[in-house]
C-alpha cells in the first residue's frame, strides 16, 4: 500500500461551552454582583483558553465518554485516528455537533487541536462555505480576485483561470455589477466557480453542495468526480446520503466525536442510518430541555382514532401529535417533513399552509397535524419535525426532531400487487384507456 | 508535509507562506480602498476634511484662545502637519484593533496567515495620508514654506509611523480577540496619545528634565521629525527619533509575538 497522504493521530479536540452564571436575588445582591463581575469574568475569559494539564490529558482514563461534558467544557472530538491513501474520495457522515465540522476545521488549520497530531502531505484547500470573504460592494471580477486569493491562489494563477472561472459560474453578462445586486443562485454559482478551480492535492469539502438549485448541484458534482479522477484527495462532510453514495469510496461515520465505523459507503450509511431508527422509533420524548426559547417536548404518531402507532397503511391518515413548551413569547412556526431514509424529502407541511398559528402564550401547548394518507411505497420513512422562530422565509431553527421514523406496509384493499421500493415512491393510480384500431 | 498539533511558546513569523500570500494581502488592501466611500456624497474629500477641520478648531482654541506657541511657524500649518500624520496613525491603529473582531466570518471558514488582517489597515491607510498630504503641500505653498533637504528623510519618518501602527494594531487586535473592553479602550487610548504627542503643541513647551521620558512616546520623534523636515520648525530631531526607532521596532517585535501567540485560538472564540 502507498504511503498516506493524511495521517490522523488519536486527534482530540475540547470546547468550553457557556458557563452558568448565578443572578442575585435581592437588590444587594444584585449590586455587588455587577461591581464583583469585572473580576469573575476576566477570570471566566482567562479560562476560555486554557486547559490546564488535568483536564487535556486526552488519555485519562478517568474522563467520561467524548461529547459528554464534563463541568463547563465538552470534548468535540476524541482519540480519533485514520489514514487516508492518495486519490481516495472519504465521506463523513454522523449527526449534528458529532464532530464532522470540527475535524475539517482542524485538518484545514483553521483551529488547533487539543492534543493528537495530524500530518498532510500535500497542499490542502478548503471549502467550508461557499464564497468566503465576498464583500457586497465589489463587483463580480474582483470578489473572483479576492476569494481566490483567500482561499489560497496567487494572482497570477487566477488570471490564468479567469476565464474558465468566469464560463463555469455563466454570470459573463454580470461580472462588473457589485454583487450585492445578485440573486442568490447567481452568488454561489460564482462562489463556487472560484473554488472548483483550485488546484490542491488535498480539498476539504463541507456541506457546500446544500447551496444552489439542482442543476448547479448537478454540475459541482461532476466537478468533484472529476476532480477524484485526476487522482485528488477529497474530504466531504455531508448529510446527503444520495450524494455521498455516489462520490465517495469509503465513508467514516463520526459520532460523538469518534469513530463509530469506517468502511464502504453502503455498509456504513445503511448502518448510520439505521442507528437513528433504532433508538427512537416512531415517538420523541424530550429529556434534557434544550437552551432555546421554545422546544419540542414530545412526538407521538397516532391514527385517527387516536391509536399510537408505528405503521401505517399506506392509504391511512398519520395523525401527528406534538406537546411543545414556550418559554418566552417570541414568534414560532412549526413544521413536519417526510423523508425517504437517505433523507430526500417527500413532502413538506408548514403550519403556515394553514390557517391556524402557534400560541404566543407561554406554557405547554399541544399541536394536533392530520396528515392526509400519504400514498407512499411500503417501506421505511423518516418524519421530521422542526420548531423554528420567525415567519416565512426569515426563520432560524430552534429544535429539530429527525430521529422519528414509521413503516408503510400495503393496503392490499387499494393495491393487490407486489409493490416494489425499486418501482417507485409514490402510489397513485393512472386511467388507462385501450382501444382497438381498425 | 504539513504537520498539525498543539503549539506551544514561541512562534516565530514564517516568512515564506507570508510571501506565498501577498496577493491576499493586497487584494485586501484594494478592498478597504474601494469600499471605504462607497455610497458616500463626498468620498475621498473625508481624508481631508477630518484632519483639517480638527486643525481649524485647534487654531481657534489652543493657536488663538490659549496663545500656545509654535515654533515660530503659523499655528494652521504647525497643527495640520502633525494632524496629517496622527489622523494616519489613530485610524490605523482604530481599524486595525477592531479588525479580527470584525473578520470572524473569514476566521472561522478559511486558514490564511492571521497576521494579514491587522495588517491590511496600516497599508490602506496609505492612500488617505497621501490625499491629506496634498492639502498639507497646498498650504506649504500659500505660507511660502520651503522644505528643507531634510524633506529626504519623509520615507524614513513615514516607515516609522507604519511600523508604530502595526504594531500597536497587532497587539490591540490580539488583545481585542478575547477581552472585547478593547474596542471601548481604543478611543480613549487615542485620546489621550495624542495629548502625549506634540500635535496642539510643540515638544519644545515639554520641560528639559522630562523629554527623555517624553520622547519614549515614538510618535514623538516621528512627529517632530514631520515638522523639522517640511516646515524646519526646530533642528532635525535625530536624538528623538532614534529612540522612536528603537522603540518603534520593539512595539512592532512585541506586536508580532504576541499575535503569533494567541493567534491560533481566534477561531475558537470569535
Amino acid at each position: 500500500m502507498a504511503e498516506p497522504i493524511i495521517t490522523v493521530e488519536n486527534l482530540s479536540k475540547k470546547y468550553r461551552i457557556g458557563m452558568r452564571e448565578l443572578k442575585g436575588r435581592t437588590f444587594r445582591e444584585t449590586v455587588v454582583d455587577t461591581l464583583a463581575a469585572p473580576v469573575r469574568n476576566l477570570r471566566r475569559l482567562r479560562r476560555l483558553t486554557r486547559f490546564d494539564d488535568r483536564e487535556s490529558r486526552g488519555a485519562d482514563d478517568s474522563l467520561p465518554a467524548a461529547g459528554s461534558p464534563t463541568g463547563d467544557t465538552i470534548w468535540a472530538l476524541k482519540d480519533v485516528s485514520f489514514t487516508v491513501q492518495p486519490g481516495e474520495v472519504v465521506g463523513i457522515i454522523g449527526r449534528n455537533g458529532a464532530g464532522k465540522s470540527t475535524l475539517l476545521k482542524i485538518l484545514s488549520r483553521i483551529t488547533e487541536p487539543t492534543s493528537g497530531e495530524v500530518r498532510l502531505y500535500g497542499r490542502v484547500s478548503s471549502l467550508l462555505e461557499v464564497g468566503t470573504g465576498f464583500h457586497p460592494e465589489l463587483t463580480g471580477r474582483e470578489n473572483i480576485y479576492l476569494n481566490g486569493t483567500i482561499l489560497g491562489m496567487r494572482k497570477a494563477e487566477i488570471d490564468r483561470k479567469f476565464d474558465e472561472i468566469v464560463a463555469f459560474s455563466e454570470i459573463e453578462k454580470f461580472l462588473d455589477t457589485p454583487v450585492k445586486r445578485y440573486s442568490s443562485g447567481m452568488y454561489v454559482r460564482l462562489a463556487f466557480a472560484v473554488a472548483a478551480h483550485l488546484e490542491p492535492e488535498i480539498l476539504l469539502i463541507d456541506e457546500v453542495l446544500a447551496v444552489g438549485d439542482a442543476e448547479f448541484q448537478k454540475k459541482c458534482l461532476g466537478k468533484m468526480n472529476t476532480l477524484s479522477h485526476r487522482g485528488r484527495t477529497v474530504l466531504f462532510v455531508s448529510h446527503n446520503m444520495a450524494a455521498i453514495s455516489q462520490l465517495c469510496s469509503r465513508v467514516i461515520h463520526i459520532s460523538d466525536g469518534s469513530i463509530a465505523q469506517d468502511g464502504l459507503p453502503e455498509a456504513v450509511i445503511h448502518a448510520y442510518l439505521g442507528t437513528g431508527m433504532q433508538s427512537a422509533g416512531s415517538s420523541y420524548h424530550c429529556l434534557d430541555k434544550p437552551d432555546t426559547s421554545a422546544w419540542v417536548q414530545s412526538v407521538e404518531l397516532k391514527d385517527i382514532d387516536g391509536r399510537t402507532k408505528d405503521s401505517f397503511l399506506m392509504s391511512e391518515c398519520i395523525v401527528v401529535e406534538s406537546t411543545i413548551f414556550i418559554k418566552s413569547r417570541i414568534s414560532l412556526s412549526l413544521s413536519i417533513q417526510i423523508k425517504e431514509q437517505n433523507n430526500s424529502p417527500l413532502y413538506h407541511f408548514p403550519i403556515g399552509d394553514s390557517p391556524q398559528s402557534l400560541p404566543a402564550a407561554t406554557g405547554m401547548h399541544r399541536v394536533c397535524t392530520r396528515i392526509p394518507p400519504p400514498n407512499l411505497y411500503p417501506g421505511t420513512y423518516i418524519m421530521k419535525i422542526a420548531l423554528s422562530e420567525g415567519i416565512g422565509d426569515h426563520f432560524e431553527h430552534l429544535h429539530v426532531i429527525d430521529t422519528i421514523s414509521f413503516d408503510i406496509t400495503p393496503d392490499y384493499s387499494t393495491c393487490s400487487r407486489q409493490l416494489s421500493r425499486h418501482a417507485g415512491v409514490i402510489y397513485a393510480r393512472a386511467q388507462w384507456n385501450v382501444d382497438d384500431l381498425p | 508535509m504539513i504537520r498539525i498539533r498543539k503549539k506551544s511558546g514561541f512562534q516565530l513569523l514564517n516568512l515564506r507562506e507570508l510571501l506565498h500570500y501577498r496577493d491576499l494581502l493586497a487584494f485586501l488592501v484594494i478592498r478597504d480602498i474601494k469600499v471605504k466611500y462607497k455610497q458616500t456624497v463626498l468620498g475621498g474629500l473625508w481624508a481631508i476634511i477630518q484632519p483639517f477641520f480638527m486643525m481649524v478648531v485647534f487654531t481657534l482654541f489652543f493657536g488663538k484662545l490659549a496663545q500656545i506657541p509654535s515654533d515660530g511657524i503659523p499655528y494652521p500649518i504647525f497643527n495640520y502637519t502633525a494632524m496629517v500624520a496622527w489622523t494616519y496613525f489613530a485610524t490605523a491603529i482604530n481599524t486595525s484593533g477592531n479588525s479580527i473582531v470584525g473578520s470572524g466570518s473569514l476566521i472561522s471558514k478559511v486558514y490564511f496567515p492571521r497576521i494579514i488582517i491587522p495588517l491590511t489597515p496600516v497599508l490602506a491607510g496609505l492612500l488617505d495620508f497621501a490625499i491629506a498630504f496634498l492639502v498639507l503641500i497646498a498650504m506649504m505653498l500659500y505660507f511660502g514654506i520651503h522644505p528643507s533637504l531634510m524633506a529626504l528623510t519623509l520615507p524614513l519618518l513615514i516607515l516609522l509611523m507604519m511600523l508604530t501602527a502595526a504594531g500597536v494594531g497587532l497587539v490591540l487586535a490580539a488583545l481585542n480577540a478575547k477581552y472585547r473592553d478593547v474596542r471601548y479602550t481604543i478611543p480613549f487610548l487615542v485620546q489621550f496619545w495624542m495629548f502625549a504627542t506634540p500635535i496642539v503643541y510643540p515638544a519644545s513647551m515639554v520641560p528639559e528634565r522630562f523629554r527623555l521620558i517624553y520622547a519614549l512616546n515614538p510618535m514623538t520623534g516621528i512627529i517632530e521629525g514631520f515638522r523639522s523636515a517640511l516646515l524646519g520648525t526646530i533642528a532635525f530631531p535625530w536624538t528623538m527619533l532614534a529612540m522612536s526607532t528603537v522603540i518603534a521596532v520593539v512595539v512592532f517585535l512585541c506586536g508580532v509575538i504576541y499575535f503569533k501567540q494567541v493567534e491560533r485560538y481566534f477561531a475558537d472564540i470569535i
